[in-house]
């Protein structure tokens, strides 16, 4: 590339990331305004005196603590029981040579296309049915018995792992359960990373899902509770504005903190999948 | 199947494998295939959510014909799903491609654009709809600074799936990363090849990354197309349908009938319906594949 191009390719890419920036920048800057610059023509563009109080006020006028907590339980339950579930299935596919495997594992990729909206309906009937509805269960339980896309990632990564390790380890006595536990567990964390990652934000940012299983106030998890916190307060901009920043705060730290095997993990799925 | 090393579940017995895969068997025939063969069952019921159920065959099936609000919200499905798809597919390959290129910060400028993909919806429609406001939001700020007149974003028929649509593109970060690693995965001896020979930044483009990309082109166009057909939070939060139920699609109607009036076999008869059209699409995108996709092993052999 010559430097013209590069510098025209460049001050295109600033351009883009601002206007991507954008909405971001102004949510983050309402949180902090005062209510008299909120509403003032042309918009201010950075408060005069930020308002960080706006934070705490934001936090006391619903009960976000309860939120939070239900919003805590279900992303990390769900995750722990995710990262183990998914893995125990991957190993099994990707380790033994059972009759009907690979039948039941072109079913498990098809299941893939089966679309969560399609199955809400019965799965409120049989949820209620368990006496469910109104507790976090519906949002934790599934994630114990495994999800295809990350079994299928998970599957690919164990078979990249030379098989002659599953013998050394067996000729010294251990078991399937202990060839998976104390070799195979400790070489994917890479993968699990990723896993956990997309498991704990699915969780964390699910609205349909406890917009559906959830009628109680003191079961709401955090998107739920802003939502209607906004559907009641529409006109609080600033509390609803910082109640938004702190919803999305958890999910950028953990990007960044995983952002390595995020990046490298999807592309690797996605090019050889 | 692979059988160099000697196989394990000889020796452990045939149960052992069985073990480890039961967890998703049982989630599977539990949480997603049993619902979904259940809720075939009750599309064939009158069924309210408390009260006697009556069976009534395929009754709910004929109803969708003569039921004017379900035909609209098809018509405002198809609309939607033919304004994003395109859209998110031509952008996040042309900033996929942007990011391509060599220049500093480009590991800065990927974060930038994946980022909003990475927040709830909730997040995401509360910061556009305070973006979109007609008095006070920054959009509006922006076209009076090029001295266009406000654009009443969310309250305007005509305006409203348009911005349904664009508050949806902003998260095509997970799409744009994946073509970005299609345009990785092609090598740089190819370009510079076809550099060699004299082709353009255009032929280059249509001759060689398309074909070389079209497999991850069509994982794109399938997921996107699939998510299009769903789409539900986006609407139920930022329009709840309206103005005029010009954003109110088959997910919002299925998700109404269902949860608000509590008419459960109709609303599981029309996801189904919807769920058998996605099928169908996807399976036809699939199946006319092979007329524009090149896998790399065909490429090599001519």
């Amino acid at each position: 590339m010559k430097p013209y191009q590069k510098w025209f390719v460049w001050s295109l890419l600033v351009c883009l990331s601002a206007a991507f920036m954008l909405p971001l920048y102004w949510v983050l800057v309402s949180a902090l305004k005062g209510p008299q610059e909120l509403f003032t023509w042309p918009p201010v563009w950075w408060p005069s005196q930020p308002q960080w109080h706006n934070f705490s006020d934001a936090w006391q006028s619903a009960p976000f603590d309860t939120y939070l907590w239900n919003s805590l339980k279900v992303s990390v339950l769900s995750t722990i029981g995710q990262l183990f579930s998914s893995s125990l299935v991957a190993f099994g596919f990707a380790r033994f040579d059972f009759k009907g495997r690979n039948v039941l594992f072109m079913v498990l990729l098809a299941g893939m296309i089966i679309p969560w909206d399609a199955i809400m309906i019965p799965l409120y009937m049989e949820f209620n049915l368990l006496g469910w509805i109104n507790t976090l269960k519906p949002l934790i339980v599934p994630a114990f018995f495994g999800a295809p896309f990350f079994i299928f990632l998970l599957r690919q990564f164990i078979m990249g792992v030379p098989r002659e390790l599953d013998e050394a380890a067996r000729m010294d006595g251990a078991n399937a359960w202990q060839i998976y536990w104390r070799i195979h567990l400790p070489l994917m964390i890479p993968a699990l990373v990723l896993v956990g990652t997309f498991q704990f934000l699915a969780a964390w940012n699910d609205y349909i899902g406890p917009l559906i299983f959830l009628n109680d106030q003191s079961t709401y998890t955090l998107p739920l509770g802003l939502a209607s916190f906004s559907g009641i307060h529409g006109s609080n901009v600033s509390a609803i504005s910082a109640m938004t920043v702190l919803l999305c705060l958890p999910p950028l730290i953990l990007f960044f903190a995983a952002q390595r095997q995020i990046m490298e993990g999807t592309t690797s799925a996605a090019v050889k999948g | 199947m692979p059988a160099a090393t000697p196989r394990p579940g000889r020796r452990w017995g045939k149960l052992v494998p069985w073990l480890f895969v039961a967890p998703w068997v049982f989630g599977f025939i539990a949480f997603t295939v049993g619902p979904l063969l259940y809720s075939l069952y009750m599309s064939l019921f009158n069924w309210p959510l408390v009260g006697e159920r009556t069976f009534v065959g395929l009754h709910n099936y004929s109803s969708m014909l003569q039921d004017e609000d379900f035909l609209d919200a098809v018509v405002v499905t198809l609309k939607f799903a033919a304004l994003y798809v395109p859209v998110n597919l031509v952008l996040s390959l042309l900033l996929a491609m942007l990011l391509n290129q060599k220049v500093p910060g480009q590991g800065v400028f990927r974060t930038l654009f994946y980022l909003p993909s990475l927040i709830s919806t909730v997040a995401l429609v509360t910061i556009w709809s305070w973006a979109y406001s007609h008095e006070y939001g920054i959009l509006n700020y922006l076209l009076s600074l090029l001295n266009i007149p406000a654009v009443d974003w969310l309250g305007s028929p005509d305006w409203a799936m348009r911005s349904v649509v664009i508050a949806g593109l902003w998260g095509l970060g997970g799409t744009m990363l994946i073509f970005l690693a299609g345009l990785k995965g092609i090598p740089s001896e190819l370009h510079e090849a076809a550099i060699l020979s004299g082709a353009g930044p255009v032929r280059r483009f249509f001759g060689l990354t398309l074909p070389l990309l079209s497999p991850v082109l069509l994982f794109n166009l399938v997921t996107t197309l699939i998510a299009a057909f769903q789409q539900l939070a986006l609407a139920l939060l930022l329009t709840k349908g309206g103005p005029l139920k010009t954003t109110y699609m088959v997910a919002l109607y299925i998700y109404d009938t269902a949860f608000k009036h509590f008419e459960m076999g109709y609303a599981s008869a029309m996801s189904w319906v919807m769920f058998l059209v996605v099928l169908l699409l996807s399976m036809l995108v699939m199946r006319f594949s092979s007329m524009w996709v090149f896998y790399e092993a065909e490429v090599k052999s001519k």
